[in-house]
């Protein structure tokens, strides 16, 4: 039972964390691997809001959701734009700038277990025995509620539908015009929003550290792949399967192996599917 | 006034002459074409004699980031396969010289050849089933090995675990180490530089080109590859070796991503697909970066905006700018 609880938590954390990435990547096929620093960066964010400004915890978390998504805007706007469809340079960039940023954080003294926020309610609830706290029971509704929000998004939704034409094809778009650099804009800014997102919900149930933001790329990296890089129903289901491979390890093996077990699985489907469980085969831009 | 112009591009005379047989009719062609090369064999053994002391332990570290950097070059401008796995060939090598040297007891002049040979072959079986993969998808399954690798020997508590191995033997004296690594660096680039220019360069960038007219020729493309791959992640592996040496460690951070972003990053501002920019571009960086060892972390920082302003404003790097200035001159002329 504690497996079946422990599991969807972690599934639905994972599945939060990866979305934003697998959004940016299926819309505009740019790996943003600066997606792990926009992460901790919004945590720090809320945290300087809420401490130095000193002003209400939601509105803070607005504010920092408008602010991150301005700066992952920011970030295609001026530099990756400029590499835009140059995968190899893509990556690099966008992995240089999340370093920057992460290590720029460090540099500025925002290290150690001094930063946390503050959980939204407190307290915890029995559900067949198991104590879970309603932060997690909370992440576990926003997280569903944003799957279906963004499902909404794009299927009743002008800027949606575009964002979704330009995913299955980007000429056919442009064709019908669609601006192909303004919804790639869109999407790593809504991207990067959820990547804030994410910070928001699940930092409260730990410290704001550096490190995550390395340890979260991979996890969405993992996710997406496992997936299959672009594919939305894939990042969902497959954040479901590495969350729970990653709780029966933790509990019949050992913790260490939390990070293998993602590791393992990317390696894997790559060697084996390079598409993901449940992406569109497209064997020949994948293998010789 | 306003007449428009434009910039024209022309050979040197002394270029088109040294390509062929004239290179020894005279002295000049010959100096044309040894300057550059004597110039960097003379500058790099003359390294350690003029540097302060402080410095000279800089010059092996940079000639072992020089070692990754020639093997990421070499791999991604020739065969078309990008390798963000540095860690993982300094890892490789380095935990084998330090396992022979601490339980065999053998001395670094054998440890190393046994660590180069035996870690590539082991990173090249390692990564061969990942071989038929193409750009994006091979770089991200050689950015995880490292970090699957440290994790493992975490989790399972071997080869010394989280402390690492210690008590490495050590070189006999800072001379045999700085001028044994120069010399490295020297020989394998020329013999890359060789290499590529033979046959089987040819074959490899046919790799990298247009796979699928490789194949039509009946090549196997995994064979070419894989050697490829052994020649790199050897370079990478004898780097690892040598780096357990001077430290006389061998730990997990041996896999730590630094060793796979600087060689990158040189790569990117010496100018890729030259084999002696990557070198250029270690000798920059590392300098660098040991100049801001002060300021902590946001020597990362730096290095990091360096890299994505230079991928970003100027891709063809430094190397590529100036043997195009050795090699043309530029005039204006009307349109």
């Amino acid at each position: 039972m504690d497996i079946l609880i422990y599991g969807i938590i972690n599934s639905i954390s994972l599945a939060l964390i990866a979305i934003g990435f697998a959004l940016v990547y299926g819309i505009s096929r740019l790996a943003n691997f600066a997606h792990g620093a926009l992460y901790v960066v919004n945590g720090f964010i809320v945290w300087s809001i809420l401490n130095i400004l000193q002003i209400n915890y939601i509105l803070s978390i607005i504010l920092s959701l408008i602010i991150i998504g301005i700066i992952g805007a920011a970030i295609y706007q001026f530099i990756l734009i400029r590499v835009r469809g140059m995968a190899i340079s893509e990556i690099i960039a966008s992995y240089a700038i999340g370093l920057a940023m992460l290590e720029g954080l460090r540099w500025g003294g925002f290290k150690g277990m001094t930063y946390t926020l503050p959980v939204f309610i407190e307290g915890s609830i029995e559900i067949s025995g198991i104590p879970v706290d309603f932060q997690r029971i909370l992440v576990v509704l926003i997280g569903v509620l944003v799957v279906f929000l963004l499902w909404i998004f794009t299927h009743y939704n002008r800027i949606g539908l575009a964002l979704r034409g330009m995913a299955q094809d980007e000429r056919a778009a442009m064709m019908l015009g669609i601006d192909s650099d303004r919804m790639a804009l869109v999407a790593m800014a809504l991207g990067s929003l959820l990547a804030g997102l994410a910070a928001v919900l699940l930092l409260p149930m730990g410290n704001i550290v550096v490190e995550a933001g390395y340890n979260k790329l991979i996890m969405a990296i993992a996710v997406c792949i496992v997936g299959g890089l672009g594919s939305w129903v894939g990042a969902v289901l497959a954040a479901f399967l590495i969350g729970f491979a990653q709780i029966i390890t933790v509990k019949y093996i050992a913790s260490h192996f939390h990070m293998v077990v993602a590791l393992l699985a990317i390696i894997i489907t790559l060697i084996f599917r390079p598409s993901g469980l449940f992406g569109r085969q497209k064997e020949l831009e994948e293998r010789v | 006034m306003n007449e428009e112009r434009r910039k024209e591009r022309l050979d040197r005379g002394i270029k088109v002459r040294t390509e062929g047989i004239y290179a020894i009719s005279s002295w000049e062609e010959m100096g044309y074409l040894l300057l550059p090369r004597l110039a960097l064999i003379c500058g790099m053994l003359a390294l350690p004699l003029v540097l302060p002391i402080y410095w000279q332990r800089v010059i092996s570290s940079v000639c072992i980031y020089s070692l990754l950097a020639l093997g990421f070059d070499f791999l991604a401008h020739f065969l078309g396969l990008v390798s963000l796995g540095g860690a993982f060939f300094i890892g490789t090598g380095g935990y084998i010289a330090a396992i022979l040297n601490t339980s065999l007891g053998l001395p670094p002049v054998l440890t190393l050849p046994v660590a180069t040979i035996g870690g590539g072959a082991i990173c090249t079986l390692l990564l061969y089933p990942c071989l038929p993969l193409r750009g994006v998808y091979f770089a991200i399954v050689t950015l995880m090995y490292p970090l699957v690798l440290a994790r493992i020997i975490e989790a399972l508590d071997i080869m010394g675990g989280t402390e690492g191995i210690l008590g490495v033997a050590s070189f006999p004296n800072r001379w045999i180490e700085q001028y044994g690594i120069l010399v490295i660096v020297i020989v394998s680039l020329f013999g890359l530089r060789r290499l590529v220019n033979e046959d089987i360069g040819l074959v490899f960038r046919g790799v990298k080109d247009n796979d699928q007219a490789v194949k039509a020729s009946a090549l196997s493309i995994n064979f070419y590859k894989s050697i490829a791959v052994f020649i790199a992640s050897a370079l990478g592996c004898l780097a690892g070796a040598y780096l357990v040496h001077i430290y006389m460690w061998s730990g997990i951070s041996q896999f730590a991503l630094d060793f796979s972003i600087i060689p990158i990053a040189a790569t990117v501002i010496g100018g890729g697909g030259t084999l002696v920019g990557p070198i250029l571009g270690c000798f920059i960086l590392v300098p660098i970066s040991e100049l801001l060892r002060a300021f902590g972390t946001l020597r990362i920082v730096f290095y990091s905006l360096i890299l994505v302003a230079f991928i970003v404003f100027r891709s063809e790097g430094i190397m590529v700018y100036a043997q195009r200035k050795y090699h043309q001159f530029e005039r204006w002329v009307k349109v």
